[in-house]
């Protein structure tokens, strides 16, 4: 399976909680323990296994467009992955 | 801010499959935690990117939550007064007819005070690109009832939930200007999943395309969550949209010209 990993823009969630509702391998959590500069609690990637595809479903579901995702062998070379 | 997004990533081998879009301003929207109107403006700019029509967009801002979506694209764009955005359009695109003019509108501001202009502006077939975001209740203004609000929903003005003999019932806005001759593609779609989410940007694209291949009206209908009016979690609002409002407001294609199935 291919291997990816998401970067999250913590300064820019506003932990609404909606990405790891949607993320099939579960790798990405909500950090209770951390405040951004607007008091939310960001969400998380949490990947010790390297379990993250890149499938960038997180992406799909992030009304605050917090997340970049990246994949080591995308289906097609620049082809936009939400079309 | 975007340095941050496009921060190099030690491994060579991975490469980007999903950035921020180009026609999204780097800025961070006022709206609240988890609403939908977040995932409408990305659908829309990743659509303007893809067809690489941001140069060329005029974006007709409404009043409602999403009064501010001006300055939250990298477009050309403009603020009409309540519920006029469909007159403005109209005006811009008449003008300017080489330009992309999209409004973007609220139920709130579609369905209740510019209920006239957009009838109109459907009926006599203007050129111009309607998204219209539906979430069942006037946010911005605290919660009260809207023509779409279902029935027995409680809002700040509906405490005792929406009494149908008293206020009517809900408008479905995409039916009814169906019926018109003027419009060319109507359809609706929901924000609560990622499939419909994934339906909604090709809709967009394809209501885009509409306009520049000339062929008159388009609408897309996103039925779209309020969490902080509705009074529940972002996720349950995304349940809540599922279980009670696509009942109500049935997804799908209300009107499609056959030129439009070419596209």
């Amino acid at each position: 399976m291919a291997k990816g990993t998401v970067v999250i823009n913590q300064d820019r969630c506003k932990g609404c909680g909606l990405c790891p509702t949607v993320c099939p391998q579960n790798v990405i959590f909500m950090a209770d323990d951390v405040l951004n500069a607007k008091g939310y609690h960001p969400a998380t990637l949490v990947d010790l296994d390297e379990q993250c595809t890149g499938c960038a479903i997180c992406a799909v579901i992030c009304p605050d467009v917090c997340i970049t995702v990246y994949r080591e062998t995308p289906a097609k070379k620049h082809a936009p992955v939400l079309a | 801010m975007l340095a941050t997004l496009n921060a190099p990533i030690s491994e060579n081998s991975l490469q980007v499959v999903y950035e921020y879009p180009e026609s999204l301003s780097p800025v961070v929207t006022h709206y609240c935690p988890g609403c939908t109107h977040g995932i409408a403006h990305r659908l829309l700019a990743e659509a303007l990117d893809e067809l690489g029509l941001r140069e060329k967009t005029i974006l007709v801002a409404p009043v409602g939550c999403s009064v501010f979506a001006y300055q939250y694209f990298e477009t050309d764009g403009c603020e009409a007064a309540h519920g006029r955005a469909p007159a403005m359009a109209t005006g811009l695109k008449r003008v300017q007819p080489d330009k992309i003019v999209v409004t973007y509108q609220g139920d709130g501001d579609l369905v209740s005070i510019g209920a006239a202009e957009i009838l109109h502006a459907a009926a006599r077939g203007e050129n111009i690109t309607t998204i219209f975001v539906n979430n069942a209740i006037y946010g911005m203004t605290g919660g009260q009832m809207a023509p779409t609000t279902l029935p027995g929903q409680k809002t700040t003005s509906s405490p005792f939930g929406r009494n149908t003999t008293m206020t009517g019932s809900p408008i479905r806005m995409s039916e009814l200007l169906a019926n018109l001759d003027g419009p060319a593609y109507i359809v609706r779609r929901s924000l609560h999943d990622v499939k419909n989410i994934r339906k909604a940007k090709k809709a967009i694209i394809t209501a885009l395309k509409v306009q520049m291949a000339g062929l008159g009206f388009s609408m897309v209908e996103l039925l779209s969550s309020c969490p902080t009016n509705w009074g529940i979690q972002p996720e349950k609002a995304l349940e809540w949209i599922e279980d009670n409002m696509v009942p109500y407001f049935p997804l799908g294609d209300y009107k499609v010209r056959d030129e439009v199935n070419g596209l």
